[in-house]
């Protein structure tokens, strides 16, 4: 018996009996049930993710040539302004935490919902009217001052535009809020009997450290915006230095929450990636607590590096140094997490599906931004990039390369789960290949054209950059072709697609031993734990493998029979003559 | 043939070590360096691309291996090897990244001292005392650009779209401004009174002030005032950098150096100069729509062209200035200043004085009764 067999059998009273057959208006009502929640959450905030492309294509038009010559330069402005804010706020944050982790966090740790149910429907029903908000404010002149809203600049350009920002800002940080205080309560006091921290499925890790994120930094950033707005609407002087108020300060407050923020963009997606690499390598996670732990590290640190954006604002030096080191010091907690998933699919049976290329996907764009994250935390070297096509490229490899395509691992693994439908591999796959090969087309050549002196947030530039912005545009194109296969195979599986079965991938965590999709509550009787979430191959196999380097006695990993890094002591050189032999 | 594991992963390794060094010297990623910081700068660009090429391509040649030797065959329901962690291993790939980590924050250390980013002068200057900078600074130059500051700021970039004549036309009403800015940053306390940081007189100190959208440059010990940097080369330029309005950024991309525009919060650059030639000057800090052309140059050229330039420009400027100094308001007498408006008007003075006694007598009138 597998693994898997053995879970499924143990759970087979918790089972739910029937599938959910939800109607489609009960998607379109304030359901409370956290499965409806979080595919109302998906839906909408994919739709937002449509739009910002729509916005992302439109600036990418205006810069296939060196002129200004597709939309005025005001509009050009609010077009980047709008993308920016869309993809953040509207897209990546809400889809991560509020959908995934809505629909994954309760079935994860065997809850029948989350822990206010109706806290959790109003975060969600607080996105559309605010969505909708910021993107009315295209009628009265959108806001222009990029999503960063840097004072004066962004009291003196379209200030209708600049308070609907505000105000959708507000809503939209006050649903991330309320959503994070769910996610915490939630995976602290329904979790099922039996799963301790360290048996939980390491997307609820993930999820709790980006809800500690979200809860202690959004407050900071809803003042921020507070009190810009008294600036902007009351003619206060916070920020104002006309009246004696310092920009500086809320680039401090501002980024205070923003740079977290990337952290709240990232973190679950970490935990998703952690939860579909061991089901389709077949093999247990690699260093189940490290990865939990610097989750933990990651949250820790991403709140004291903030002003890493700011070395160029007039901060003084030591300022500089410190948050250059914090910075820098992240990048050892996130190669632990990297380190630990390529250990994980070494030496596994890697099903190689949409789920699992998307994953390798993330796993190698990641990568990239991660290298241009640590060098660009360098202060001499930020100096010469900041505010430049080099930061336009780090933050498109680590928002897209790894948030973006996580989410698409997500959605094609738990697509099952969700609709008790298969999606359709082939397309799948064009899906995958359309999006690393746009992607890459449209952001490696950033990184270039930062280096030799294209700063950012322009609509126009020197001809010498012609070439290089052309290729970028095309690589947009593609990128915005790409989600057509993805759309078409999303609703055709959704309504024809071949039946998924309870456990398509034969995985281990709870969400997999009740129906596709589950019933309201989710269980009929509390799950139990038969094996923990990354057992694999523990059970009995047919055929023992070889992989190479899972020893780790192997001289090749722990440098040398008598280094300090090897577990056991070697019986023929070891220090205490008990251990020889 | 059968090569053990051991040499192949040894051959791998040494391959992707050369691959990433030759990648770490010639990846020609930058522009021309014009500037002394810019070889130390490029010098930590090329470290973190050698270590950043080794990790990337370790990375994904451990995928691409998994990829192939690891993948599922047909049939096979079994699952891989029950290896679920290594601790010497993951105290390796802890410790090693946390080193490099380490190494390259004391390499950036040292080229940011050297570049002289430690410099006690540059913190005074940005942060002593912001209240007071403030006060004199929202008088003279915020509150009276601001609401203006848009058509003004398109009137100049008009004029740097049209010509050269940069100097003469578009830059004298930001030049008065300069200059009260440029007299209130010498009155700064540090600027002068460190002794011990830099000497002196060997610095040469240019004013930047940027408004909606240009650069103006003021050279106080010669009273120029243009729209393009010239600079000497050799010599150390202590750039003091002010907003007047919104937040810009100063950037030559040649001499890898970028410094914020704040106003009310004057800020400061260091560079040297030391390859003659032409380099833009880019604002790299978003400050509204024409942002993508509010850039200029700068011209580093020998000293003795620097000096040519300087006088060329006093001569150009000494007549503009006067005619400037004609129509200044502040510097005649009311009647004076009023008198061409007076005129334009067709008020005669007889008639002004006609007007004066009968309203004289109505008010004697009111005041009787």
């Amino acid at each position: 018996m597998t693994q898997a067999q053995l879970q499924e059998t143990a759970n087979l009273p918790a089972h739910g009996s029937e599938p959910s057959g939800n109607h489609w208006r009960t998607y379109f009502s304030f359901s409370t049930d956290h499965k409806v929640i979080g595919i109302q959450y998906l839906v909408t905030t994919f739709i937002f993710y449509l739009i910002g492309g729509a916005l992302a294509t439109a600036v990418r038009t205006e810069l296939a040539t060196p002129e200004v010559d597709f939309v005025s330069r005001e509009v050009y402005n609010s077009l980047f302004t709008v993308h920016a804010t869309v993809m953040i706020f509207l897209w990546i944050v809400p889809a991560t935490t509020g959908g995934f982790g809505n629909y994954l966090v309760p079935l994860l740790i065997g809850a029948r919902d989350m822990a206010f149910p109706r806290l959790n429907a109003l975060a969600f029903w607080m996105i559309p009217p605010a969505g909708i908000l910021l993107l009315s404010s295209f009628f009265v002149g959108a806001p222009g001052a990029g999503w960063t809203s840097y004072p004066p600049l962004s009291l003196v350009t379209d200030q209708a535009g600049e308070a609907i920002w505000i105000l959708s800002v507000l809503l939209l940080g006050t649903s991330s809020i309320l959503a994070a205080i769910n996610f915490i309560v939630t995976i602290f006091k329904m979790r099922i009997a039996g799963m301790g921290f360290n048996q939980m499925p390491l997307f609820c890790w993930a999820m709790l450290a980006t809800s500690t994120l979200a809860l202690l930094a959004t407050p900071v950033l809803a003042g921020a915006l507070i009190l810009l707005a008294f600036d902007l609407l009351v003619g206060t002087a916070f920020f104002n230095p006309a009246g004696g108020g310092n920009p500086i300060v809320y680039q401090h407050m501002f980024w205070f929450y923003s740079h977290p923020a990337v952290y709240i963009m990232i973190l679950p997606v970490f935990g998703m990636i952690s939860e579909i690499l061991p089901v389709h390598a077949r093999k247990p996670i690699f260093g189940y607590k490290a990865i939990a732990y610097s989750s933990l590290a990651i949250c820790f640190l991403g709140l004291i590096v903030w002003a890493h954006h700011m070395f160029t604002s007039g901060t003084p030096p030591w300022l500089r140094m410190f948050f250059m080191i914090t910075t820098m010091v992240i990048a050892v907690p996130t190669g632990i997490k990297v380190f630990s998933w390529l250990a994980t699919i070494w030496g596994g049976k890697i099903r190689l599906n949409s789920a699992m290329l998307f994953a390798l996907g993330f796993l190698s764009m990641f990568v990239i931004g991660g290298i241009s994250g640590v060098m660009v935390a360098a202060v001499p070297f930020d100096i010469h990039v900041h505010d430049t096509y080099f930061i336009v490229a780090h933050i498109h490899y680590v928002l897209f390369g790894g948030s973006v395509f996580g989410l698409y691992a997500g959605f094609y693994h738990w697509f099952p789960k969700m609709t008790g439908r298969m999606l359709n591999e082939t397309w799948g796959q064009v899906h995958f290949w359309l999006n690393l090969v746009g992607f890459n087309l449209a952001f490696l050549p950033m990184h270039k054209l930062g280096l030799e002196g294209m700063n950012r947030r322009i609509a126009e530039y020197e001809p010498r950059f012609a070439f290089l912005n052309l290729i970028c545009s095309i690589g947009a194109y593609i990128l915005a072709v790409s989600t057509i296969p993805f759309i078409v195979n999303v609703i055709w599986s959704w309504m024809y697609g071949p039946k998924a079965g309870d456990n398509p991938w034969k995985g281990l965590t709870l969400e997999w031993m009740t129906s596709s999709p589950p019933p309201v509550e989710n269980f009929d009787a509390d799950p139990v734990l038969a094996t923990g979430p990354y057992d694999y191959g523990f059970g009995d196999r047919a055929t023992p493998v070889n992989v190479m380097f899972s020893d780790s006695r192997d001289p090749a990993l722990a440098a040398g029979p008598n280094s300090a890094l090897r577990a056991d002591p070697d019986p023929a050189v070891a220090v205490s003559p008990d251990d020889r032999v | 043939m059968n090569i053990p594991s051991s040499i192949t992963t040894m051959l791998a390794g040494i391959l992707l070590t050369l691959i990433s060094i030759w990648v770490g010297q010639n990846h020609g990623l930058m522009p021309v360096q014009a500037s002394e910081a810019a070889p130390l700068i490029d010098g930590l660009f090329n470290t973190m691309m050698t270590i950043g090429t080794g990790l990337f391509l370790l990375v994904m040649g451990v995928i691409l291996v998994a990829v192939f030797k690891f993948r599922r065959q047909p049939g096979d329901e079994t699952d891989g090897s029950p290896v679920h962690g290594n601790i010497p291993l993951e105290i390796l790939w802890t410790s090693i990244p946390a080193v490099i980590v380490l190494g390259l924050a004391i390499y950036s250390f040292e080229v940011y001292t050297q570049i002289g980013g430690l410099n006690p002068m540059e913190h005074s200057v940005a942060h002593g005392q912001p209240t007071h900078q403030m006060a004199h600074m929202s008088g003279a130059a915020i509150a009276a650009p601001l609401p203006s500051s848009e058509a003004e700021g398109r009137q100049t970039l008009v004029a740097d779209a049209a010509s050269d004549g940069i100097q003469a036309e578009g830059a004298i009403p930001g030049g008065v401004i300069q200059k009260e800015d440029g007299s209130e940053t010498s009155i700064t306390p540090g600027v002068g009174s460190m002794p011990g940081a830099k000497d002196p007189s060997k610095e040469f100190v240019i004013q930047a002030n940027g408004l909606q959208y240009a650069w103006i440059f003021t050279y106080p010990d010669s009273g120029v005032v243009a729209g393009e940097l010239h600079v000497p080369v050799g010599r150390e330029v202590l750039l003091n950098i002010s907003a007047s309005d919104v937040i810009h950024a100063f950037w030559v991309p040649e001499f890898r150096l970028k410094q914020d525009a704040v106003p009310g919060q004057p800020t400061e650059l260091r560079f040297t100069p030391n390859r003659i030639g032409e380099y833009p000057v880019i604002c790299a800090e978003l400050c509204g729509p024409y942002h993508g052309a509010m850039r200029t140059k700068v011209i580093a050229e020998s000293p003795a062209d620097f000096a040519a330039w300087v006088e060329e420009q006093k001569v150009a400027s000494a007549d503009g200035l006067e005619q400037a100094l004609a129509v200044n308001p502040a510097a005649k007498a009311p009647d004076e200043f009023l008198a061409p408006y007076v005129d334009r008007l067709g008020i005669q003075p007889e008639m002004l004085h006609q007007l004066h006694s009968e309203a004289e007598k109505a008010s004697h009138h009111v005041s009787a009764s």
